[in-house]
């Protein structure tokens, strides 16, 4: 009945032997004890539990455990590196992009993969990118203000990087 | 009051790192050795006798520990308790059992409980139960509720009419007898889901061999839980611990104490095991207390020159299937003593029908009556000035209590501390440019564009006190708010308060306050709350109380402190401790700067003890209980810019300004997230949100795809400003800022879309103004001429 899945998680390979029935968010939460990934809805509206799986965000209630075999994943967890926050993660320090914190690693997460792929948003970029992410307490303005302010540090190090 | 740098200062949040790297800890996040998984079965049926429940298929399914009906909680749970009751008001408080035993009445009602090693197996158990029910007639509106034939819900609740409540002041029937007009309107302020990112949890441990209970719960009052757990499971206070340190948002709705965390409580007790019970999302909108849903009849009456000379209110608030813990107050004085809002109005007169009906139990929804009585002000005062063909600005500047009017007393009694509502007004005004935006509107509107401009002048009440109000208003509760301040032997100070921020980040600002006031850096210092089994004792997080109550508990007991510091400091200054002045965490000789003791030396001094002042004790630590004698009253103005599209009907919104007081501020980047919030709820409610019911019960808005919450794309930028008017009744002038935005924003938006449409003669429409209401109603309107 159970199935064995590999899944690369921040960095971390896990096999696991898991029901079939297992939602990707419960193997994350109840498996690897990563409860920093939050369930808003289980019905992939919410966006809570969103992570990046093979470079792209998906709402990991929305996807079997058993489908991420062979995945890489990073969670909220695994933004961070040496002690050092990712920019969205300073971003959304630096302007109050957050109060209760409950929808904050979902909107993080997206918030990775939209500047991925668009790295300079306007700010209706932003919103619309987030529209797959409730958040009932800020309003949305700071978190908005949050992501450009890594878009703009982010670029910031590209260019750098870059030597330009 | 010392205005220092600390205070005002916008400090960045110190809860903010374990929640941005997903390290924070909610209830769903605990997790016990043995735990079990709970899961609730719910009544498909808003109104039905219980026939038969038969569990057995349940209870050999795989990995279930055990099932549970109503009939087996009788003797463990005492019923769901109502903690407000207000007086005569001939109130009836239904007996709310936490799994119904033979009757379910409402979409929701919990009517049995399987406990499995996990929720998957629990849930599967869950719909192996077989219930029989027999249909009964249901009612969801409360006007239809309360006429003769309707379907009743108990039999010694007649016309299901829990209460009717009465306030009066001055002579409304003269005054509407005098009136040069009078203005009716029926107004509906329909009901909504509180909708927190977070659905509520509950993880309980009963040790059966100290017979202690920890519970941990998504509450915004963990004291209040454990006293009313205390009540419902007779297991003394003293050996329950509730924790509700990290809540994913409230909004009021995790105020109430719900059958969920009882039935956890008692499952672990019998079993012995812990048990964790989440709601999912779809259960979260059945299952916890929604808000409002008023009818309103309005009457208004005033003068040829505008003078507002009375108003007067026959409410129906729908109060759900049962009386939740504290529903019956928030329809009542919540509400009816807020009708004066920011205005002279001398005479008065409210009546307030709290009607049960086959739906989920309404209860505290941020604001929580003051956006009810809001909305009807402003509202009116809108139809007041189109009926006199007057500016909506003048009216209400012409009904204002003046600056120098404070403290006033309002016809409903209360006693306003302070206010400047012109200023407000004033700087509203400034920042939309509303002398050019009305030249504007009728260049638009020569264009055939829909451009229009609304206004809310509002005051709130926040910071509800004193108890002694609070005892005669009913409330089975106090008004106060405890702190300790706690400084180590070596100077880091660990501050305990009752307060227990959601979202509201005290743990931020009462830092501030405290560092402030014993002038130790931001990071010796640790905010403890959510924690019943650390704190002595607190009332909780709702009512924008936290900051004002709270935090002013917390000056006092800081004071304290620093003056048992100033004696130790003298004693080993060998001063009397006149001669010892505190500035920035130093003690020192008056006249003498380098005679001095630092705080950390004095903590360190107070715990050694071997060189006291006579009659001092050792230690360094002190706890204040803050009772305020009065409440406080923000204020302010919101605007709202919008076009309406003739074509569609869809708003598109143009500019929203927020002009509040809230007295004196602590950290301006907090109360500007929290008045930004305020007006996303606010706002949703006039154009998004509503809570639909078909006549059987059914909640059709029952998921996030059918009840509207905003995105990020549906809201507009805020430009939020401020004016400082403090309040007398703390010694920091603060007042509050929780709910501004959520109160004030919801006429602010109805105004500008109605103003909008004011070329169709449209004078009122009922909320939520989606573009299919507003696109009929042009219709409408253009079918006569």
């Amino acid at each position: 009945m159970k199935q064995q899945i590999t899944v690369t998680v921040n960095g971390v390979q896990h096999t696991s032997e898991v029901e079939p029935r297992l939602l990707l968010v419960h193997y994350l939460r109840d498996v690897l004890n990563l409860t920093g990934t939050h369930v808003g809805c289980d019905t992939s509206q919410c966006g809570a539990c969103t992570v990046i799986m093979n470079g792209s965000a998906v709402k990991s209630c929305t996807v079997l455990a058993v489908q991420a075999d062979g995945a890489e994943i990073t969670t909220i967890e695994g933004l961070a590196k040496d002690g050092q926050l990712h920019p969205l993660q300073e971003g959304f320090w630096e302007m109050h992009g957050l109060q209760c914190g409950f929808c904050t690693p979902g909107m993080i997460m997206t918030a990775y993969d939209l500047l991925q792929k668009n790295p300079n948003p306007t700010e209706e970029e932003i919103r619309h990118g987030l529209e797959g992410n409730l958040c009932r307490c800020t309003g949305y303005q700071n978190i908005v203000r949050s992501i450009q302010y890594a878009a703009d540090k982010m670029r910031g190090a590209a260019t750098a990087a870059g030597g330009e | 009051m010392a205005v220092t740098k600390m205070f005002g200062a916008s400090v960045k949040r110190r809860e903010d790192p374990r929640m941005i790297t997903g390290r924070a800890n909610y209830t769903d996040d605990v997790r016990l050795p043995g735990m079990l998984s709970m899961v609730i079965l719910r009544s498909p049926y808003a109104h039905a006798r219980i026939k038969s429940i038969n569990v057995e298929k349940a209870r050999q399914m795989p990995g279930v520990v055990a099932v549970y009906t109503g009939k087996d909680l009788v003797e463990s749970l005492a019923p769901v308790p109502c903690a407000w009751l207000p007086p005569n008001s001939d109130l009836k408080v239904p007996e709310y059992r936490a799994l119904a035993v033979d009757t379910v009445r409402y979409v929701g009602d919990g009517v049995a409980a399987v406990v499995a090693e996990n929720r998957y197996q629990a849930q599967d158990a869950a719909a192996a139960i077989e219930v029989e029910y027999e249909m009964l007639p249901a009612v969801v509106d409360q006007e239809k509720a309360t006429q003769a034939g309707a379907p009743q819900l108990y039999p010694d609740v007649p016309n299901n009419t829990a209460f009717v409540w009465r306030l009066a002041g001055g002579d409304i029937d003269a005054a509407l007898r005098d009136a040069d007009v009078v203005v009716s309107q029926r107004l509906i302020n329909h009901r909504l889901i509180p909708t927190a990112m977070e659905t509520r949890a509950a993880v309980a441990n009963y040790n059966p061999g100290s017979g202690e209970l920890t519970l941990w719960c998504t509450s915004q009052n963990p004291h209040i839980h454990r006293l009313l757990m205390s009540a419902v499971t007779g297991i003394p206070e003293t050996k329950i611990r509730v924790i509700s340190t990290d809540v994913g948002g409230g909004f009021g709705s995790k105020i109430p104490f719900y059958a969920g965390e009882m039935i956890a409580a008692a499952i672990s007790k019998d079993l012995g095991r812990p048990v964790k019970w989440v709601e999912d999302r779809r259960e979260n909108f059945v299952a916890t207390t929604h808000g409002r849903d008023h009818v309103d009849y309005v009457d208004i009456a005033a003068k040829q020159d505008g003078t507002i000379t009375g108003i007067r209110v026959k409410a129906y608030a729908n109060m759900g299937a049962y009386l939740s813990t504290a529903a019956p107050g928030v329809p009542t004085w919540l509400f009816g003593l807020m009708l004066s809002g920011p205005y002279k109005i001398p005479n008065i007169s409210v009546e307030v029908h709290g009607v049960l009906t086959n739906t989920t139990p309404t209860d505290a929804y941020r604001g929580a009556g003051r956006p009810e009585a809001t909305y009807i002000l402003e509202r009116m005062m809108d139809l007041v000035a189109d009926r006199l063909g007057m500016d909506p600005v003048e009216i209400r500047r012409k009904n204002f209590i003046a600056k120098e009017e404070f403290p006033y007393t309002v016809a409903t009694t209360l006693e306003y501390d302070s206010g400047d509502y012109e200023a407000a007004l004033n700087r509203a005004l400034e920042i939309v440019g509303y002398e050019q935006f009305r030249k504007e509107q009728e260049a638009a509107r020569q264009q055939g564009r829909l451009l229009g401009i609304g206004f809310s002048t509002y005051v709130e009440v926040c910071g509800l006190a004193p108890s002694q109000a609070a005892g005669a208003m009913g409330f089975q509760g106090g008004l106060w708010e405890s702190a300790t301040v706690r400084v180590h032997p070596s100077g880091k100070v660990s501050v305990f308060t009752g307060s227990n921020p959601h979202g509201q980040g005290e743990e931020t600002t009462f830092a501030q306050l405290v560092a402030e006031e014993l002038g130790v850096p931001l990071d010796d210092i640790e905010i403890v709350h959510g924690d019943t089994g650390r704190i002595p004792f607190g009332m909780g997080t709702y009512g924008s109380r936290s900051t004002a109550v709270g935090g002013t508990a917390l000056i006092y007991a800081a004071r304290k402190v620093r003056d048992k510091g100033a004696k130790i400091a003298a004693h080993l200054l060998e001063v009397s401790p006149d001669d010892i002045v505190f500035d920035q965490g130093r003690y020192y000789v008056k006249g003498a700067p380098d005679r001095v003791k630092t705080f950390q030396e004095v903590a360190g001094a107070a715990y050694l003890a071997w060189n006291m002042p006579e009659g001092v004790t050792p230690g360094l630590e002190e706890t204040h209980f803050f009772d305020p004698i009065n409440n406080t009253y923000p204020f302010g103005t919101h605007v709202c810019v919008v076009e309406v599209d003739p074509a569609t009907g869809e708003v598109k919104f143009l500019r929203y300004v927020a002009v509040d007081d809230v007295g004196n501020v602590i950290n301006p980047m907090i109360v500007d997230g929290q008045v930004h919030g305020g007006i996303a709820q606010g706002l949703a409610q006039a154009v998004y949100e509503t809570a639909v019911y078909d006549e059987n019960g059914q909640l059709l808005s029952g998921s996030l795809m059918d009840y509207a919450l905003p995105t990020a794309s549906m809201v507009p930028t805020y430009e939020v400003d401020r004016t400082v008017t403090p309040t007398p009744v703390n010694p920091m002038g603060l007042k509050g800022a929780g709910e501004t935005g959520t109160i004030a924003s919801t006429p602010a938006v109805v105004n500008a879309i109605i103003d909008a449409l004011k070329p169709y003669g449209i004078t009122h429409l009922d909320m939520p103004l989606t573009p299919q209401r507003i696109w009929k109603a042009i219709q409408e309107s253009q079918k006569g001429s």
